[in-house]
């Protein structure tokens, strides 16, 4: 038996590498799809021509069950992009993350990052983890021609006067707004990120802070009144295309088709920035900037109007192989952060990724409210333990179902919070 | 690649040829005892790898799926039957298991009717093999594509839009007047919807069984009663059906225990969001979402308690198949 392995191990090919090649392979586990994994591919590609490190792209949209899975039987893949902060920090806790410290050259990454971005990726003073790209969260996508020809503003001063103009508007027929919360496993999401916004821009951060960390309660007169905001929107059938059963069944990668249907059956489309990827794969012909533009979710009290809510894609290092190594390298650089940034999948947190390289006005303008925001704080479902945060989506769900519900939909979450931040 | 066909062909060639060196070492160690002797030890030792790989991949799982239920989360504090009373009181939890009731009651009644009726009506036309295979296909898809299939024939859009879900946009062509529903959305919906799913999965195999045992039933039987009057209906409910009960309760039983696991329809087309949870996928979230072994085991325990007494009734009619 051990005659045919050595037979087989000499078939393999030790072809001799080109100086500079690592050769090998590398696994990476991630949740890219869609528009998002062309823009990966077409990244990885002159990482796999320089090193002849071949690149093992494995994509799920449960991530979180997959990762503990493979994680705790022993067989994680080498890089894997990480659920969330609260998830990293329990892997780093239990040892499963290599200290980055040893990997990549700190002095460059802290060159070339905020020490922001380091701070969210380090657990117990060491970095874990690292942001290949960010997004800008909270944002109104419009259609500037069909907005103006419905007579809607594309500046709302606040909240409310968003609000009020969408009233006006549904008064005279219009309705203004297209919602879509479906995403598989984890639907809800989208929900999330309204409430995190409307929250962010009436209490602050340091509020926003205790929710995340189980401090507040969900049944608080804050976190209620939040839900409250929101469900003048949601709950309204007339603000919203095609009412709850719509916004629960239409996924969030479709949800703004109605805003670009002749006529437009919608006008306003909430989400991040990676949204702008998803429109110019459904519809090619249409320019970024002047087919669809976006402004920031107004503030509810004024004080909160510079602030903004951020999220990444968090990869981590579970084995530590020269392959590997060199791709979470790459990951980081300026140049492999252009890909994300010229596809309109999302923004770069590298500071040297230049503005020019940003594809279009709008993306630009992205950035820089990204540099700008004098507040910025990071998705707070994702910095919610695992548990909490599925029960968060869960509710946006029974929420959207059935506003009514609310004062029993937060004493749910409660049992849970009591449940996920006791461990 | 070279290394997979190696493992391959290790697996293929490797397992009859490790098997038949066992029993030649058994044979050897046996040489020594007499004749008798040999006789009467022999088949124990040839079930020693059986009952080894069972223990090993069966029986200990269990026992270790029932000690952790009594544990807590992380497995490191005893929590007698506390993961027991949580399920048995939380209300989302309840919920689990009035669904897996629901899917109990109305899959399996509804599937064995449906497959009777087809099995029944199709032996009657002359194209029944057209209608038999567009009925069976479905058993061929997995599970997961299934739930894929239906997420899109569900589709919902608002009344007045071109509808993209093959069931809305059907009714609504037939129905004058219908509106449009998003039936995986709407909870005194959903859950039927979900459950039309498996049933349109399984009736071709209820079908293709009951149609078996219909056609095992000796013509002469029921010419005697057509000629002693009797109507269809009473060849039917007083003849044919009493004749097939053996088997009628054998794809029941099938389909109970099928019924009781079900995850990955719910899983892939709902995830258990408003109101449609089940057990299995409860199971699921609590163990890989949750990283709670506590709750996961106890849940599993439970599945396994309901499915005990539905194999133990099968493997009895099995035993009395085999002595009759």
């Amino acid at each position: 038996m051990r005659k045919l392995f050595i037979a087989v191990a000499m078939l393999a090919p030790l072809a001799a590498l080109p100086a500079g090649k690592i050769g090998g392979k590398v696994s990476v586990l991630g949740v890219w799809g869609g528009a998002e994994l062309e823009t990966f591919n077409k990244m990885v590609k002159p990482f796999e021509d320089r090193t002849g490190v071949k690149v093992e792209f494995e994509a799920t949209r449960d991530l979180d069950a997959v990762l503990t899975t493979r994680v705790s039987a022993g067989s994680p893949p080498d890089l894997a992009v990480l659920p969330s902060p609260g998830k990293m920090a329990d892997l780093a806790r239990q040892g499963k993350l290599v200290d980055l410290g040893g990997v990549l050259n700190m002095a460059a990454l802290k060159k070339s990052y905020a020490q922001g971005w380091i701070d969210l990726g380090s657990v117990d003073g060491k970095l874990v983890g690292v942001f290949p790209k960010a997004d800008l969260k909270g944002l109104v996508w419009y259609d500037p021609k069909s907005l103006k020809a419905a007579g809607l503003s594309d500046a709302p001063k606040s909240f409310d006067d968003l609000l009020a103009e969408a009233n006006a508007a549904a008064a005279k027929g219009v309705t203004p707004f297209a919602i879509g919360i479906e995403s598989g496993a984890a639907s809800g999401w989208v929900g999330t990120d309204w409430l995190e916004n409307i929250f962010l821009k009436t209490y602050g951060p340091a509020k926003y802070k205790e929710w995340y960390e189980g401090k507040l309660p969900w049944a608080s007169p804050e976190v209620k009144s939040v839900w409250q905001t929101w469900g003048k929107i949601v709950g309204n059938p007339k603000l919203c295309y095609g009412g709850s059963q719509y916004i629960l069944s239409t996924n969030f990668g479709q949800a703004f088709i109605p805003l670009f249907d002749n006529p437009p059956k919608a006008y306003f489309h909430f989400q991040a920035t990676f949204i702008q990827g998803f429109i110019g794969k459904q519809f090619p012909a249409l320019k970024a900037g002047e087919d669809f533009a976006f402004f920031a979710l107004p503030p509810v009290k004024p004080e909160y109007a510079k602030s903004a809510e951020i999220a990444g894609d968090l990869v981590g290092m579970f084995k530590k192989t020269p392959q590997s190594a060199a791709f979470l390298d790459y990951l980081t650089t300026a140049e492999a952060q252009a890909y994300w940034v010229k596809g309109g999948n999302g923004l770069s947190p590298n500071r040297e990724v230049p503005l020019s390289d940003y594809p279009n006005a709008l993306s630009k303008r992205a950035a820089q409210i990204l540099t700008s925001a004098e507040m910025t704080v990071f998705d707070a479902s994702d910095m919610m333990p695992g548990k909490m945060n599925t029960a968060f989506w869960a509710a946006v769900v029974n929420f959207v179902s059935d506003p009514d519900q609310l004062d029993d939909i937060l004493r749910q979450l409660d049992t849970v919070r009591a449940d996920a931040y006791g461990k | 690649m070279w290394e997979r066909l190696v493992w391959g062909l290790v697996a293929v060639a490797g397992v009859p040829l490790v098997l038949s060196g066992y029993v030649f070492a058994v044979e050897r160690a046996l040489s020594p005892f007499a004749a008798r002797r040999r006789n009467a030890l022999r088949p124990w030792l040839w079930l020693v790898p059986g009952v080894v790989l069972l223990a090993g991949f069966l029986i200990y799982p269990v026992v270790h799926t029932l000690v952790l239920s009594l544990f807590n989360a992380t497995s490191t504090r005893f929590a007698g039957l506390g993961n027991y009373v949580h399920i048995f009181t939380e209300r989302s939890m309840l919920t689990v298991l009035r669904n897996n009731l629901l899917w109990l009651l109305i899959f399996p009644t509804v599937t064995v009717v449906l497959g009777l009726v087809l099995a029944v009506l199709t032996d009657r036309v002359r194209y029944q093999w057209a209608v038999k295979a567009a009925i069976f296909v479905p058993m061929a898809i997995s599970l997961v594509a299934a739930g894929v299939i239906w997420k899109f024939m569900y589709q919902y859009q608002p009344p007045g839009q071109p509808q993209t879900g093959t069931v809305n946009s059907f009714l609504s062509t037939l129905v004058p007047g219908f509106q449009p529903r998003a039936w995986l959305f709407d909870r005194a919906l959903n859950n039927p919807a979900l459950i039309f799913v498996l049933v349109w999965m399984w009736v071709g195999f209820a079908m293709v069984i009951l149609y078996a045992a219909l056609k095992g039933i000796d013509e002469a039987l029921l010419e005697a009663a057509r000629l002693e009057g009797a109507t269809e209906f009473q060849i039917f409910f007083k003849i044919t059906l009493p004749l097939m009960m053996p088997t009628v309760t054998v794809v029941t039983t099938t389909l109970v225990i099928n019924v009781l696991k079900v995850f990955d329809v719910v899983y892939v087309m709902t995830n258990g969001s408003l109101g449609t949870d089940v057990i299995a996928n409860r199971m699921y979230k609590e163990m890989f979402n949750y990283n709670d072994f506590g709750r996961a085991s106890a849940f599993a325990t439970l599945l396994l308690l309901a499915i005990i007494p539905v194999m133990f009734m099968n493997i009895k009619r099995f035993g009395r198949g085999g002595r009759a």
